[in-house]
């Protein structure tokens, strides 16, 4: 099973694998906020980790149709619908692959695009913190709507908006989170431990469901 | 028990239209059948059935091995369907390496072990010795079938699924083929090939396909 997640790392870094694609997305969106506001220096930061959390839920979504159309157009699926390892478990591996070639860098280039958006050191911090936790759970979720989605040509529109309804919580409580670290009176570590449950239950249920869409549509 | 596969009125469709039914066949261990029929009869169905991909709406498929007989047939098999299952982007050889640890089985004593994971002896029986290090883009139609094929080669299956396995490879290049279907059955594989082309199996048995009605 490693051989499968270093497999898919190497294809998205190579030419056309589009791991750069979600980056640059990231920061065109978060780079053209300040220029949209106007020299407004509190109001950026003030809708910096919105911002910063809206630009990352959408760069993740980009690449999310192609992980198993990808494998279904060469013939991969088949061979590896087959095997004797369970689909869930071949599908959770894909999806961290994705997350670490597309979820992981978008967390790592968050404190540059902080300071474009006049944040502070502690709500960069802070925002980078419920990225790393509420990433994942964009993938995984997508990862059913990619498998809803594989036998279809372009499903790319339809992928995003058959997940987007089921990752808005993610949103919800990421965003939360992030201020509750610097506005006073508001708790961080319950938004932040909701966050992390939507995580590890869609670390189940993605998979799981993913699998099933996969299986159905192999036929 | 020797090994052997049984197929017992195995019948499909794809919608609502029946592609055939009633298909009883049994392979002993380095059998062969060989299924013909124009385009459109069902072959390439008749495969994914057998592979577990395309389900069947009737019949049992059987892998009699005296062995585990909870796991699904699927996975004592190797499936070489039209596309290619490589990816562009990597070399061959990365290619092959992947298969070969993806459904490679504890207890495999026929596919090598070592540091290549019989992959470069794999590409020389293809054919392709010395051109694991490009891309799998960059090969020709036929180079990029014999690729394929050389994944039924690092990994041990003892049933080989193959879907027109001869599609754009030249005169010799079928040789090859047939003699790496023998090779197979010599150690025991049971071969099942779909083909137009004429490919030469000492005493395979033989499926024609005719759409609905179907002559075994």
């Amino acid at each position: 099973m490693m051989a499968l997640y270093f497999r898919d790392l190497k294809l998205a870094t190579r030419a056309g694998g589009g791991a750069l694609t979600g980056i640059l997305f990231f920061m065109a969106v978060v780079a053209v906020v300040p220029f949209g506001l106007g020299p407004d220096l509190k109001l950026l930061a003030r809708v910096g980790p919105a911002m910063l959390w809206i630009g990352a839920l959408l760069a993740s979504l980009l690449g999310l149709e192609r992980l198993f159309q990808a494998e279904r157009e060469d013939g991969s699926l088949d061979v590896m619908l087959m095997q004797d390892t369970p689909l869930v478990f071949t599908v959770f591996i894909k999806c961290l692959a994705h997350w670490t070639a597309s979820g992981l860098p978008l967390v790592l280039v968050t404190p540059l695009l902080g300071l474009f958006l006049n944040m502070e050191p502690r709500a960069i911090g802070a925002t980078m913190l419920t990225l790393l936790a509420g990433t994942p759970a964009i993938t995984l979720i997508g990862a059913m709507g990619a498998a809803v989605a594989v036998a279809l040509p372009r499903g790319g529109l339809l992928v995003s908006i058959l997940v987007l309804p089921l990752v808005v919580p993610v949103l919800i409580f990421g965003v939360s989170a992030a201020y509750a670290a610097v506005e006073d009176p508001a708790p961080f570590l319950p938004p932040f431990l909701i966050l992390t449950a939507i995580t590890l239950f869609f670390a189940v249920i993605g998979p799981t469901a993913a699998a099933v869409a996969l299986r159905a549509a192999s036929e | 028990m020797p090994f052997r596969l049984r197929v017992d009125g195995l019948g499909a469709s794809r919608g609502e239209d029946p592609i055939f039914r009633d298909i009883s066949l049994i392979l002993d261990a380095g059998g062969a059948l060989l299924v013909t029929g124009r385009n459109g009869t069902g072959k390439s169905t008749f495969l994914r059935t057998l592979a577990g991909l395309h389900p069947a709406d009737s019949g049992t498929i059987v892998i009699e091995d005296g062995g585990d007989a909870t796991a699904p047939p699927r996975e004592s098999l190797h499936y070489l369907g039209h596309r290619n299952a490589m990816k562009r982007d990597l070399t061959v050889e990365e290619n092959l390496l992947f298969w070969s640890r993806l459904t490679k089985t504890a207890g495999d004593t026929v596919g090598r072990i070592d540091a290549t994971d019989g992959t470069v002896e794999a590409l020389e029986s293809v054919g392709l010795g010395g051109l694991g290090h490009l891309p799998f883009g960059y090969l020709s139609a036929g180079q990029q079938r014999r690729a394929a094929l050389a994944r039924l080669l690092v990994a041990h299956r003892p049933v080989w699924l193959m879907d027109e396995p001869t599609a754009a490879l030249d005169t010799a290049s079928e040789r090859m083929v047939e003699a790496l279907i023998a090779g197979h059955r010599s150690i025991g594989g049971i071969v099942i090939a779909a083909t137009h082309q004429a490919l030469d199996l000492p005493g395979a048995q033989t499926l024609t396909m005719a759409g609905f009605a179907v002559t075994a």
